[in-house]
């Protein structure tokens, strides 16, 4: 009984960190910029494929390409922010009219990377985690493999790095006020237009570098993306749209009722996850952090 | 009704009339083509129907026109043709109504990916009871004649252009339009916010349904993931917003266009053709917020403003 107890909560905490990394990049491009990033699965999808190239032909370490792969997709999304983003939103009368645009035009953007990236790599699954890491370790009794536990450590320490940068550097602070009032934080000083556009590249790269940290365990192809867009939308939602610590609690959360209910009905987890997501939505759509 | 209103009647009637004798002399694959085109339109303008003055976001169309691939699946063999599309339209109508009696509480983005949600469980949970306890994946859908299929549709998609004119025109799509330009005032006036959101995205379902349960009976085998396939949620939306909103034709031109360009591509190129669906989406969305309508008067402003007119020798 608490073998299966473990068994069942780790791997629930396992598969949590990666929501969690997820999840928080998707809040801030949404809480801050504005942008529900419908493509945020294919930033994910294209920081896997950058790992195993490397991998591949290069040899690097994937652990090494997090270094890589971080600032790649970070100048990606701060660019587009800049070039596409930051004008449409000057043009939109109001902040609800920029957010459907947005979103609308986010999943056009889905359908762009998705599609070069399958002129580029081809559609068929590849991956290298069968050739890293494949050891395992044994807590308590239940077996895991090492590199899920490797990913889930790196995905941990990013969040905190992450924490740590918003809550005690300068930009950190100007982030968090953009958050709160960007009118206010321009009048103070505050490159709203640069800070917002930072915080649409950061949200690109935690999907970056979950993507490596996804490729560690899993196999890949360009159209992997969306589930896991799907996962950060509800997790957000639970945690509460915007919300960094909701986010992070809630990719714990959804982590371990994934966990629980694919140990008593597999094919169910996906339907549990859109089902508690319309739920909430319903009940209390700020989430569990919200105001 | 002033003579310009007789002429536009006088054109629509000839163009029906063309339509419906064109089975008689065009190629079987112009036929496919055209019932094609009139179910994006159909499609389209019934999501114009709710979206476009509302301004809320729908991305359920793919699940009301599910529904209706469902319907047909399952009634297409015990009922007559006209009357499981009927069947497919009512319950994609009941099921918006629930929807929107539910969702009325949600604002802009909330709804937004509320309706997105709704796809993804139907079609998440019709995979697990397919799998786990009928233990068939997916179905046979009776097989119909492509000229029956072909009226159908047209019929169709008449009686929805006729619906949309009409909703326009009538004293329920002002109130439709003051909902999306202030929806507290449009409370405060007196309109019956929650009753005519709900009871329009019900009738733009109806409409979803029933073009679901006709187009069902050319695919012959469906399962899950062909009925309820996210991109017949973005191809009516990118239609719109192609085409523009501000007029009733203005969809339908995004929506001929596209399905044409689908056609062609799809066969040859099916990645380059996602990637240009994704590209027009994205240009569109910043450079046309009007659509490819709204386009023409502002080239021809520019256009004068650049060249002015020679000053008129009138007094």
């Amino acid at each position: 009984m608490l073998k299966t107890f473990l068994d069942v909560a780790i791997a629930g905490l396992l598969m949590g960190g990666i929501y969690a990394i997820i999840a928080v990049g998707f809040s801030l491009q949404y809480g801050v910029a504005r942008v529900l990033n419908v493509s945020h699965g294919e930033f994910i999808m294209l920081g896997a494929f950058i790992t195993w190239t490397l991998f591949t032909i290069c040899g690097v370490n994937p652990l090494v390409s997090l270094v890589i792969v971080g600032p790649v997709i970070f100048i990606i999304g701060f660019i587009l922010y800049r070039i596409y983003f930051n004008p449409l939103r000057a043009s939109s009368p109001s902040v609800g009219a920029f957010e459907g645009s947005s979103l609308l035009a986010t999943f056009g953007l889905l359908y762009i990377i998705q599609n070069v990236a399958i002129i580029i790599w081809g559609a068929e699954v590849k991956g290298y985690a069968s050739q890293y890491l494949t050891s395992s370790i044994n807590i308590l009794g239940a077996v895991f493999p090492t590199n899920r536990l490797v990913s889930l450590g790196f995905a941990i320490a990013i969040i905190l790095v992450f924490y740590i940068f918003l809550a005690r550097t300068r930009l950190g602070k100007a982030i968090r006020a953009a958050a709160q009032d960007e009118v206010t934080a321009a009048h103070v000083g505050v490159n709203v237009t640069r800070v917002l556009a930072i915080c649409f590249g950061l949200g690109a790269l935690m999907a970056g570098m979950g993507g490596t940290l996804i490729s560690l365990m899993y196999s890949i192809q360009p159209t992997m993306g969306f589930q896991y867009t799907v996962i950060a939308l509800i997790v957000v939602v639970l945690g509460g749209l915007g919300s960094i610590l909701g986010s992070l609690i809630g990719g714990f959360i959804l982590g371990i009722v994934g966990s629980v209910v694919s140990y008593w009905q597999p094919a169910l987890s996906l339907v549990a996850y859109y089902f508690i997501f319309m739920l909430l939505l319903l009940i209390k759509p700020t989430g569990i952090m919200g105001k | 009704m002033s003579p310009k209103n007789y002429l536009i009647l006088g054109i629509s009637l000839v163009i029906l009339i063309i339509l419906a004798i064109l089975p008689l002399y065009a190629q079987p694959y112009n036929i496919v083509l055209l019932t094609t085109i009139f179910m994006y339109v159909v499609l389209t303008v019934s999501w114009v129907i709710f979206s476009g003055p509302t301004r809320y976001i729908s991305l359920a169309p793919a699940a009301f026109f599910g529904v209706g691939i469902y319907v047909a699946a399952l009634l297409g063999r015990e009922l007559p043709l006209l009357a499981f599309v009927a069947v497919g339209g009512l319950c994609s109508f009941v099921l918006a109504l629930l929807v929107g009696f539910l969702t009325l509480r949600l604002r802009d983005t909330y709804f937004t990916i509320f309706t997105f949600g709704l796809v993804e469980l139907i079609r998440h949970f019709l995979l697990f009871w397919e799998t786990n306890i009928t233990g068939t994946r997916g179905r046979i859908v009776v097989l119909i004649d492509n000229d029956v299929v072909f009226y159908v549709m047209l019929g169709i998609f008449v009686v929805t252009l006729l619906v949309a004119y009409l909703i326009r025109r009538s004293k329920f799509g002002l109130a439709l339009r003051s909902i999306g330009e202030n929806e507290v005032a449009a409370v405060h006036r007196g309109i019956n916010v929650t009753m005519v959101k709900a009871l329009t995205f019900a009738i733009s379902a109806f409409f979803m349904g029933a073009t679901g349960a006709i187009m069902a009976t050319k695919w012959t085998y469906i399962d899950p993931y062909v009925a309820f396939n996210p991109l017949f949620s973005f191809l009516p939306v990118l239609m719109a917003i192609f085409g523009g909103m501000s007029q009733l034709y203005s969809p339908i031109i995004g929506a001929v266009i596209f399905t044409y360009l689908e056609e062609v591509l799809t066969t040859r190129l099916p990645y380059y053709y996602m990637l240009i669906f994704g590209l027009v989406l994205v240009v569109a969305i910043k450079y046309l917020p009007d659509g490819l309508v709204g386009l023409v008067p502002r080239l021809i402003r520019r256009w004068r403003k650049k060249f002015p007119a020679e000053p008129q020798a009138s007094t």
